[in-house]
């Protein structure tokens, strides 16, 4: 077996589209809908949670074996909070500000559901590698969700992309004002709703009755 | 007297869990389909917040703080464990769903019957390890308006699952378009009841 064949390949591409953590598996939605009021905080949460993702992954796969049943919620928890604690600690290191923005939610990639839902479904019963490709794929389709989220409510919301002014001045002096509704929080799940829609028009078997 | 009044008023409604932080919003859409297991959830998760925000703030402000352990002596006094505070939370609520289940188990077979699945799940609520962040970020006065906090975090996000679990049971009735059903108009309802909280949000006392 190659390390890319057909099925890892399945494995790591899903995920983005047909078998999307948030729209389709229905995982790791409170933090998508909180960070995404901005773009930046948005790719900063989606990097993150695919190191996460990806590494404990990892780390449960090859222990596998040796988890006791019982426990086995508790020695996810453990090594999840590791990662977790390094990962809020180098943001804390080299961006302070994004930090101070994501401010609990960075913690709260512990109790993503994409992690306990990936570590149960899939790093419990496949080997290391293939539980990689799993978790950078979720890790993946979680950020992709994040930049749709944050791109149109930055842009709609503030005019401004990354912190730059996208929207010229002109378009202003017509009379256009920016809709502070975007920013607000009920409106991410306004947009994620819209993206389903979409996403469900187009892969019509996904549909629910 | 007053503090902890206002911080129960503020937690349930301007501070909504859901509709303000969007936490525990997973088993929020996964459990709100009617309304008795809604309530249900949401009378553990009530109950496991009350119980874990104190002795969170315990830990929190006799241990892990910078400066907390001086009670143990003048050179402890420098040290600060505050990294580890994620780790501990998450280790205190984990353990503590595992005893209630299994007290419950002992003595409420019934109940446990009806919970039983979702007593696990709340571990991995994030309105739980919310509650003791968010708990960590406003460093209260005491443990009497930890407790507080969390009965009123509880009942918000009670209040909030229940009443999406009324609306969904009867949508069923109604005629949706066919890719937005399910998932996405309960997406929108949230976030149309999140806009109905946010006129709370003036609120004071």
């Amino acid at each position: 077996m190659g390390l890319l064949s057909n099925k890892n390949k399945e494995v790591l591409v899903g995920p983005l589209s047909k078998n999307n953590p948030v729209i389709v598996q229905m995982l790791g939605i409170c933090s998508a809908l909180a960070v995404t009021s901005k773009l930046e905080p948005s790719i900063v949460m989606g990097l993150s949670v695919t190191a996460v993702v990806a590494f404990a992954n990892v780390i449960i796969s090859l222990i596998r074996n040796t988890i006791p049943n019982r426990i086995r919620i508790i020695v996810q928890l453990v090594v999840v909070a590791a990662l977790v604690t390094i990962i809020s600690e180098v943001l804390k290191a080299f961006a302070y500000d994004v930090n101070k923005q994501l401010s609990v939610f960075v913690g709260l990639i512990i109790t993503n559901c994409i992690l306990m839902g990936r570590l149960e479904a899939f790093a419990l019963g496949n080997g290391p590698w293939e539980s990689f490709l799993d978790g950078i794929g979720n890790g993946l389709g979680y950020g992709i969700i994040l930049v749709i989220v944050g791109f149109f409510r930055e842009l709609l919301g503030s005019g401004t992309l990354l912190g730059f002014q996208v929207i010229p001045e002109a378009v202003y002096d017509f009379g256009y004002v920016n809709n502070g509704l975007m920013i607000l929080p009920p409106m991410a799940l306004i947009v994620v709703a819209v993206i389903i829609w979409v996403h469900r028009s187009k892969n019509r078997e996904l549909q629910e009755n | 007297m007053e503090e902890l009044l206002s911080t129960f008023v503020r937690s349930i409604f301007v501070e909504n869990m859901i509709f303000a932080y969007y936490l525990g919003m997973c088993s929020y859409l996964a459990v709100s389909k009617n309304v008795k297991t809604a309530l249900g959830l949401g009378l553990a998760v009530t109950f496991i917040l009350v119980c874990t925000l104190p002795i969170n703030y315990m830990l929190e402000n006799y241990v892990l703080k910078e400066g907390a352990l001086s009670w143990l002596g003048a050179e402890y006094a420098s040290v600060d464990l505050s990294f580890l505070s994620l780790i501990i939370f998450i280790a205190v609520i984990a353990s503590f769903v595992q005893l209630v289940e299994m007290v419950v188990e002992k003595f409420a077979p019934a109940l446990y019957a009806s919970l039983g699945i979702f007593l696990p799940l709340i571990a991995v609520n994030c309105a739980i390890l919310g509650g003791s962040l968010f708990m960590q970020q406003k460093a209260f006065a005491n443990a009497g308006v930890a407790t507080v906090y969390g009965l009123g975090s509880g009942i918000g996000w009670l209040l909030a699952i229940i009443g999406m679990a009324a609306i969904r049971e009867k949508l069923a009735y109604s005629d949706i378009p066919k890719p937005l059903k399910g998932l996405g108009i309960t997406f929108i309802i949230t976030g149309l009841m999140g806009i109905g909280f946010m006129c709370f949000s003036g609120l004071k006392i």
